[in-house]
């Protein structure tokens, strides 16, 4: 009886932890995938956005053809592979934020142009893109991070193991640009 | 740690409560409860729409301010929430920004038209990664909570106090009914004593719960911009105006940036403000050398030069957050001061349902809601406009 007692606890017990660690994972597992949906919702929104920015700068740019196409080129290579591994489209999307960065440092030679109203607004909606585009990335990591770690560590790998929770990977911009940040100094 | 302390202060004034008027400490525990739940129903059922109808705050949309919008959605998704605050401009000079919702799905910020045309986009960003760690951290609820406790303590010292005195005056039913032994005599002093002191104790449990929300806020805001100098500049800006807001009051002060009622020169260890002092808070944003919970909580430790952390053991996560130096937008391309200035006026004037029609010779014509004319002339030029 005494025995019957302990071990029918204990399953209990057992139960009651893998319930637990088990949707804890599963809760992680979302959050990435939800995370890595608000990514892509942004990458949508930069490509929508940069004909039109583009469009408007044409008018005022006479002498930066290069710069646009190559910027419209970043664009359309980025959208073919958006249904490539996070690698692979990170890399795509790195040279698009750098085509970017490119033909905004030269909108400053054309006053004409960062005069116009029309440009202003999607300068700052493709400015605040760019913003959306790396909090979403750096939820996102840090989605992952907390859920690999989960996957990982004892005893929840355990759980992961059994039931198949495999570990996420890293959304990484390998851009030597981009890793290569300038000094800031703080002087006031 | 502090709120439960807060619930313990509760716990004895009931007790002594009860010693003192009906001879039985359940009777009072009974009693405080009572007040504590009564209260906490009405503070539920207000919401927080008392306080921003108080703060006579407007509601904006994307199009009446889009960089402040986008600046919101911005921190939204660094800071994982689920769903988009509302966003509220409250139309007053003074410098502030706060957070409601107790429910991190039905939140809102809001911010003074005065602070949102003085700060720059990164100085913004940290502002509302400020407010958003309040509403993540879930502080608005937990703060509430608390302010109902503190009020509870308060009113039940309050009448327990007075009761007391006055029946002392009049011949107090309590000693001469029991005929006085010495033990009965300290419990009836203590219990006086305690219920004076008892107010004061929680409320300055409830200023130490306050500051180190802020101080969590602070490290939340800087782990999501990864950009602490932001937040640091804003409180700079913050700092160098005494500028009251008129709408804040003492229940509310906690989930506003910057303590709505300070003043010039406070001490720097100040036991009875909301806030951190604001020099304190921007020495220690400027001294983080990455941007996470850990880095904060060594720059805190620098800056009070060693002694225990202030972030929560739970949340020190291991593993380096970089800064981010990368600022895609430069200073050349945002709008300067002025520019905000009009901006800001813009959206409010529209806010308030006026037109505002610009004339060829640069002037502005604001036209009110009540205007029924057709036309209007303009007073610079003398041009006529189709209203």
């Amino acid at each position: 009886m005494v025995p019957g007692i302990i071990i029918g606890v204990v399953v209990v017990v057992l139960a009651i932890i893998l319930w637990v660690l088990y949707n804890g994972l599963v809760r992680l597992r979302n959050q990435v995938k939800n995370a890595w949906a608000q990514i892509d919702v942004q990458l949508k929104r930069r490509y929508d956005l940069i004909p039109n920015l583009v469009e408007t700068a044409k008018g005022y740019m006479k002498h930066e053809r290069e710069t646009l196409e190559a910027v419209t080129n970043a664009r359309n290579l980025a959208q073919q592979v958006s249904s490539a591994g996070a690698g692979e489209r990170a890399k795509a999307e790195g040279e698009l934020s750098s085509a970017l960065s490119r033909l905004l440092a030269v909108v400053e030679n054309y006053p004409d142009l960062k005069a116009n109203q029309n440009f202003l607004a999607l300068q700052e909606e493709l400015t605040s893109t760019e913003n959306k585009i790396s909090f979403s990335r750096q939820f996102y990591n840090d989605s992952v991070l907390r859920y690999n770690n989960q996957t990982q560590m004892v005893p929840s790998n355990i759980v992961a193991s059994m039931f198949g929770f495999k570990a996420s990977e890293f959304f990484e911009v390998t851009l030597a640009a981009e890793r290569e940040a300038p000094k800031v100094s703080f002087t006031q | 740690m502090l709120t439960i302390g807060m619930g313990a202060l509760l716990i004895l004034i009931g007790y002594f409560l009860g010693l003192y008027f009906f001879d039985s400490a359940i009777a009072g525990l009974f009693i405080a409860t009572l007040v504590w739940a009564i209260l906490s129903l009405v503070g539920y059922f207000q919401g927080d729409s008392i306080l921003l109808s108080m703060s006579r705050a407007k509601k904006i949309k994307r199009d009446d301010h889009p960089r402040l919008y986008n600046v919101v959605e911005e921190m939204k998704i660094a800071s994982g929430l689920e769903k988009m605050p509302d966003i509220y401009i409250i139309d007053d000079p003074a410098l502030n920004a706060f957070a409601t919702g107790r429910d991190p799905n039905k939140a809102s910020v809001a911010i003074t038209s005065g602070l949102l045309q003085k700060l720059n986009r990164d100085e913004l960003q940290g502002v509302i990664a400020h407010e958003i760690s309040h509403v993540k951290n879930r502080d608005v609820l937990l703060m509430s909570m608390c302010s109902i406790l503190l009020g509870t303590i308060v009113i039940l010292a309050w009448y327990g106090s007075r009761l007391a005195l006055f029946g002392a005056m009049t011949g107090g039913r309590r000693s001469s009914s029991r005929g006085g032994g010495q033990g009965n005599m300290i419990i009836l002093v203590v219990s006086l004593v305690f219920m004076i002191l008892a107010p004061i104790m929680a409320q300055l449990i409830y200023f130490a719960i306050s500051r180190k929300r802020e101080y969590l806020a602070d490290a939340s805001a800087a782990l999501y911009t990864r950009y602490p100098e932001g937040l640091a500049s804003a409180l700079e800006k913050l700092g160098s105006s005494t500028g009251q807001l008129k709408s804040a009051n003492q229940a509310t002060a906690p989930m506003y940036i910057v303590n709505p009622f300070r003043k010039k020169g406070m001490k720097a260890s100040d036991l009875s403000s909301t806030h951190p002092p604001i020099s304190e808070r921007i020495r220690i944003l400027r001294a983080m050398a990455g941007a996470s919970f850990n880095d904060y909580d060594q720059a805190y430790r620098q800056v009070h030069r060693g002694g225990r952390g202030v972030i929560p053991a739970a949340g020190i996560a291991a593993g380096a957050v970089p800064l981010s130096t990368i600022k895609p937008e430069g200073e050349a391309r945002e709008p300067n001061e002025i520019q905000r200035a009009r901006e800001t006026s813009d959206v409010m004037w529209r806010l308030s349902n006026y037109t505002t029609i610009t004339c060829d010779c640069g002037a502005k014509l604001r036209v009110p809601p009540k205007f029924k004319e057709p036309q209007i002339k303009c007073p610079h030029c003398g041009r006529t406009h189709q209203v």
